[in-house]
């Protein structure tokens, strides 16, 4: 960045305009997200809070106004009032971070402290395998493009669009089985929770190791979920970003190999991904809930599937609007990545 | 009336060659013949097998044998009766599914690609936003409020789901076809929107479409598969609901209940393995630049 400073009054310009931009698409998903996640509760046919009211009637032994007065603090919502109101109360209670109270699974625990204290979990497993997963597919899907036609590409290629295929519910079905109990190579309590009890999370070496040790099976979950998408990209993005002149320029200027592949044809071709990068953030939490619930991992995830089980619904609707909040910042980190990496995009704003 | 027939046999002498270009490609035609013998066995195959209704308490949890050829499950039904009836209904759901999403995603694309400027701007704006949720989340709790008792419930509901990214893909689709001259020229000659869409472009598209059908059905079938599991979806004894049983009675770590875990999952990974191998050579198929290699 230093190198720019003597140009900064339009760098700076170009860079506030760029920003701005994915600032306010930022805020419009997450306008559309708390709309839509407060339209589900409240608007919805067949009323979940009539379906919690009745809950709350048979579980703690309410009478109907008592259970509607504690539904509505709970969902801390005044029930009786017309909905644009209620609905300017919710947005109000979560500008001041306050999503309501569970009523099943954490009695009397507000939903903002229950998700944070999962979610680190959730983001550790997901991120790490998606690091993995996209490093792997980047260098994989590079040398399927540099080794195109062969005998390897089309093993790759096809192996990996056939490992995506498989859902993820049944590779991790299918991890346990195989690993823990045919062939017995990972004990089976490593692929139950997250940590094994007793060990306090600090940095310790002990710590560290068992956090690996419990992320390694669901983690290639993950891995194998995601690596074919990255590689298929990256092998075509590779594949066309060879044919562009300037690599043959490159060539033509006798530049070795490897930093040819690096820094011409690697960096260019990865461009497209990092963006999907971020994307596939949001996905992966979505099946993070079926994974966390296979391999009982103590993330948001699994806390998403506790939540339906027992039909708390601020639970849900608080890991909705937590895993947007974390999708779009990491978007737009990767926006902002982006726009660093490809001078471009900053110049041009927002072209194709 | 002539005229249809003319067309339909065009249409008929069109997927004769492309039979014979699938045959060319060894792993498409097994993909190809995998998933007719998977359809066969679903829609065909329950007319020919009485359907296991009554549990049989006293062949619970059979191993394989030659009594009980994929053994039984914990309600003593034999897995291959239930393997057979159990594949319509996944097939139905994918295929509704990936059909509404092909649909919505062309015209989506299509009109973004075609009228361009604002309106270009506001669908993808709105892709984009859709394309940035966290689709996985919200998708399991609007399918716990939304009650998916039926098959096309389902089905609209994945397509609602999935269609922004082939929308995009579609778009540009568009984008590249609407610079040939052919298409200019229909412009010039003012033949109007839905014309120029339907009756120039869309032809043109049709193998493109046709792999981004196959594809929606993939996808169709792996979100299905983890509602199925999570117990959102509630209906019928398909592969899914069988699995996602079995899996629940602990069937893993039961030898004897394996088959009854494994049957259906099989199904599923079939299925999925079928359509992907299809597709992937029938984009060999329509795309002679990859035969020849770039």
């Amino acid at each position: 960045m230093s190198k720019q400073l003597e140009n900064k009054s339009w760098v700076e310009r170009v860079l506030k305009h760029y920003i701005t931009r994915t600032v306010a698409k930022k805020f419009l998903i997450l306008w559309v997200v708390v709309t839509l996640s407060f339209l589900i509760v409240r608007a919805l046919p067949g009323n979940p809070v009539d379906i919690m009211v009745i809950n709350l009637m048979d579980s703690q032994n309410l009478s109907e106004d008592e259970a509607r007065t504690r539904a509505a603090s709970l969902l801390r919502l005044d029930l009786n009032a017309p909905l644009h109101e209620q609905y300017f109360d919710f947005l109000g209670n979560l500008v001041r971070g306050d999503l309501g109270e569970s009523y099943v699974l954490a009695r009397g625990k507000s939903v903002t402290e229950i998700v944070f204290q999962r979610l680190p979990w959730t983001l550790f497993s997901v991120g790490v395998s998606l690091l993995i997963s996209f490093t792997l597919g980047m260098f994989l899907g590079m040398l399927a493009a540099y080794k195109r036609n062969s005998l390897l590409d089309q093993v790759l290629t096809n192996f990996s669009a056939m490992i995506g295929a498989v859902p993820n519910t049944l590779w991790a079905i299918i991890l346990v089985l195989l690993l823990g109990v045919v062939w017995k190579v990972v004990p089976l309590n490593l692929m139950r929770g997250s940590l094994s009890p007793g060990i306090k999370p600090g940095f310790t070496l002990e710590f560290v190791v068992d956090l690996f040790k419990h992320w390694a099976v669901p983690g290639l979950v993950y891995v194998l979920t995601t690596l074919g998408g990255w590689m298929l990209a990256m092998r075509s993005n590779t594949v066309s970003v060879l044919g562009d002149d300037y690599v043959t320029v490159a060539r033509a200027r006798g530049l070795p190999d490897f930093r040819i592949i690096t820094a011409y044809v690697g960096r260019n071709a990865s461009l497209p991904s990092v963006t999907a990068l971020a994307i596939s953030i949001g996905f992966l939490l979505g099946g993070s809930t079926v994974i966390e619930f296979i391999f009982v991992y103590q993330g948001v995830g699994l806390l998403m599937s506790q939540a339906i089980t027992k039909r708390d619904y601020p639970v849900m609707q608080g890991i909705l609007l937590v895993t947007t909040i974390t999708v779009i910042i990491s978007t737009a980190i990767a926006d902002l990545l982006y726009g660093w990496l490809d001078p471009r995009i900053r110049i041009q704003g927002n072209e194709e | 009336m002539k005229n249809l027939m003319h067309k339909l046999t065009a249409f008929g002498a069109e997927i004769l060659k492309t039979l014979k270009l699938i045959a060319r490609n060894k792993m498409g035609f097994v993909g190809f013949l995998a998933l007719l013998l998977l359809i066969f066995m679903s829609y065909v195959g329950p007319l020919i097998v009485e359907p296991e209704m009554r549990a049989n308490v006293k062949q619970i949890y059979k191993p394989p044998s030659w009594e009980h050829p994929l053994g039984t499950d914990f309600q003593g039904r034999e897995n291959w009766i239930m393997l057979v009836h159990g594949g319509a209904e996944v097939i139905t759901v994918a295929f509704l599914a990936g059909l509404l999403t092909t649909i919505i995603a062309v015209v989506v694309g299509a009109a973004s690609a075609f009228f361009g400027d604002w309106v270009d701007d506001s669908i993808m704006t709105v892709t984009d936003t859709w394309l940035a949720l966290p689709r996985g989340i919200l998708l399991i709790v609007t399918a716990y409020f939304v009650s998916l008792e039926d098959v096309w419930t389902l089905a609209l509901f994945l397509a609602v789901f999935g269609w922004p990214s082939l929308a995009r893909q579609v778009r540009s689709q568009f984008l590249s076809l609407k610079k040939r001259e052919y298409i200019e020229a229909a412009q010039l000659l003012n033949l109007g929107a839905p014309h120029i869409i339907f009756r120039e472009m869309l032809p043109n598209m049709m193998s493109y479409i046709l792999l981004a059908l196959i594809e929606s059905m993939i996808g169709a079938i792996y979100s299905q598969t983890y509602l199925v599991f999570l117990g959102l979806v509630p209906f019928g004894n398909n592969w899914g609901v069988l699995f996602s049983l079995a899996y629940a009675k602990n069937a893993i770590y039961n030898p004897n209940a394996m088959a009854s875990l494994l049957v259906p999952m099989g199904g599923i990974v079939a299925l999925q393995l079928s359509l992907i191998m299809f597709s992937r050579s029938l984009e060999e198929v329509f795309n002679p630049r990859l035969r020849v290699g770039v």
